[in-house]
């Protein structure tokens, strides 16, 4: 009785966000596959239930929810009670650094990463060419980043606190799409980086993720 | 109890997004002028409160913190009783405010600093408006002024019936954008309209100009 319906495909980055969130906290959910070939996403009904025609969107009873990072932001608050804890324990304070890293993964990681991955994986599937000078630009950028990644991560377990929270949960996607292209080198020649980058792709909930993609 | 400081420039939208929400709250605080042009932001001591070297950096008593979103939802939360309320109560509401301050960051923000890079700032700098640039971002900020028009036709403010960080997010840009040409943009929406003019006349924006 999934009262939860995700609309997304298991491919996209943004999707795997909130799927991931969704296994670490064990919920039910439907998965509504949205024809992306098609451009479903950019019509009627897709847009009513995300008017910027980008996938995913949510439901939840009479919730309806678009933008992964705040779906995910949800889905750890209203179910805070259940499986994997998404956030830092603490008071208001401590939550607010788990907020400054989801910032820094949207702000500073993700536009990078994300037309790494474009360059590298999606323009392979769709029949473009990447464009080398485009990755070392993005590779330059996103070497920038990490270096500051290495040096928090030496001062803590995890990018927010010392437990896994949504901060390191919204890096998967790009992470994961990286780790299979010669970028990898960026996080593995960062030892922090790396270990941490190892921790967060071993986990349960992110294997299952993959596992919708084999299907 | 002036245990907040405010790192930043007067003029960044970042920073102004954050002071914008301290007088919402009534708040004292200390600002601590960075000078942009010197390149403080990219140095030691800056560097040790921002990593990445950017404006505005945070502090309250012993937290410290960056990314001018992650902080006005601190102040938001953390003075929740002080001043106007700036999110709504319940797992619902917050998550409807937290679609909007993701919709303000990846949709509305890259396209309007963007805009106000080429129209105000470079200018500023001796640098010269492209004017493709403009016409390409100013064609991305009407689709997202469209969506914000159909939603506050149905909403008076973005997030709920009462003005939010949601709407507080967006005032240092469209104050700068409201300068320039782009201003018919808004102008040409009359929810769109109607919602500027209420959320630009607030005292908090008036404070930051």
């Amino acid at each position: 009785m999934a009262t939860i319906k995700v609309h997304g495909v298991p491919m996209s980055t943004a999707t795997m966000r909130v799927l991931a969130a969704l296994y670490e906290k064990d919920l039910q959910f439907e998965l509504i596959p949205v024809d992306m070939r098609a451009g479903a996403h950019k019509q009627e009904p897709y847009l009513s239930l995300n008017p910027f025609g980008q996938i995913p969107a949510l439901e939840d009873g009479d919730l309806s929810l678009f933008e992964s990072r705040a779906i995910t932001q949800y889905i750890a608050e209203e179910y805070s009670e259940k499986g994997e804890k998404l956030l830092c324990p603490g008071c208001k304070k401590v939550k607010a650094t788990t907020n400054v890293w989801i910032q820094v993964e949207g702000q500073q990681f993700d536009p990078n990463a994300s037309k790494l991955a474009f360059e590298r994986v999606f323009k392979g599937m769709f029949g473009m060419t990447t464009d080398p000078a485009a990755v070392q630009e993005l590779e330059g950028k996103l070497q920038k980043v990490l270096d500051i990644y290495e040096a928090r991560l030496s001062k803590s377990e995890f990018l927010a606190c010392d437990c896994f929270t949504l901060a390191d949960l919204h890096h998967l996607p790009a992470i994961h799409y990286l780790m299979g292209t010669d970028s990898k080198v960026l996080f593995d020649s960062r030892p922090k980086v790396s270990e941490w980058v190892k921790k967060i792709t071993a986990r349960p909930a992110w294997a299952k993720v993959i596992d919708l993609q084999k299907q | 109890m002036a245990g907040i400081k405010v790192f930043g420039h007067p003029a960044s939208t970042a920073t102004r997004r954050v002071l914008i929400a301290l007088h919402e709250k009534n708040l004292d605080f200390e600002f601590v002028h960075i000078e942009l042009k010197d390149g403080e932001h990219k140095k030691e001591p800056f560097t040790f409160r921002n990593p990445f070297g950017k404006v505005p950096a945070f502090e309250d008593g012993d937290l410290k913190l960056f990314e001018s979103r992650a902080i006005t939802q601190y102040i938001a939360h953390f003075y929740s009783d002080k001043g106007n309320q700036l999110v709504s109560l319940g797992s619902k509401a917050i998550a409807v405010i937290a679609m909007g301050i993701e919709i303000e960051s990846h949709e509305f923000d890259p396209v309007g600093s963007k805009l106000v890079w080429e129209q105000v700032f470079k200018p500023l700098y001796g640098m010269t408006t492209d004017k493709t640039v403009v016409e390409e971002e100013e064609a991305k900020l009407a689709k997202v002024l469209d969506v914000y028009e159909h939603r506050l036709g149905e909403s008076k403010y973005l997030a709920s019936d009462h003005f939010t960080l949601v709407d507080l997010h967006t005032i240092p840009v469209i104050q700068y954008l409201l300068g320039t040409p782009t201003k018919k943009l808004f102008d040409e929406r009359p929810h769109v309209s109607a919602w500027v003019a209420d959320i630009t006349s607030r005292p908090s924006a008036q404070k930051v100009l």
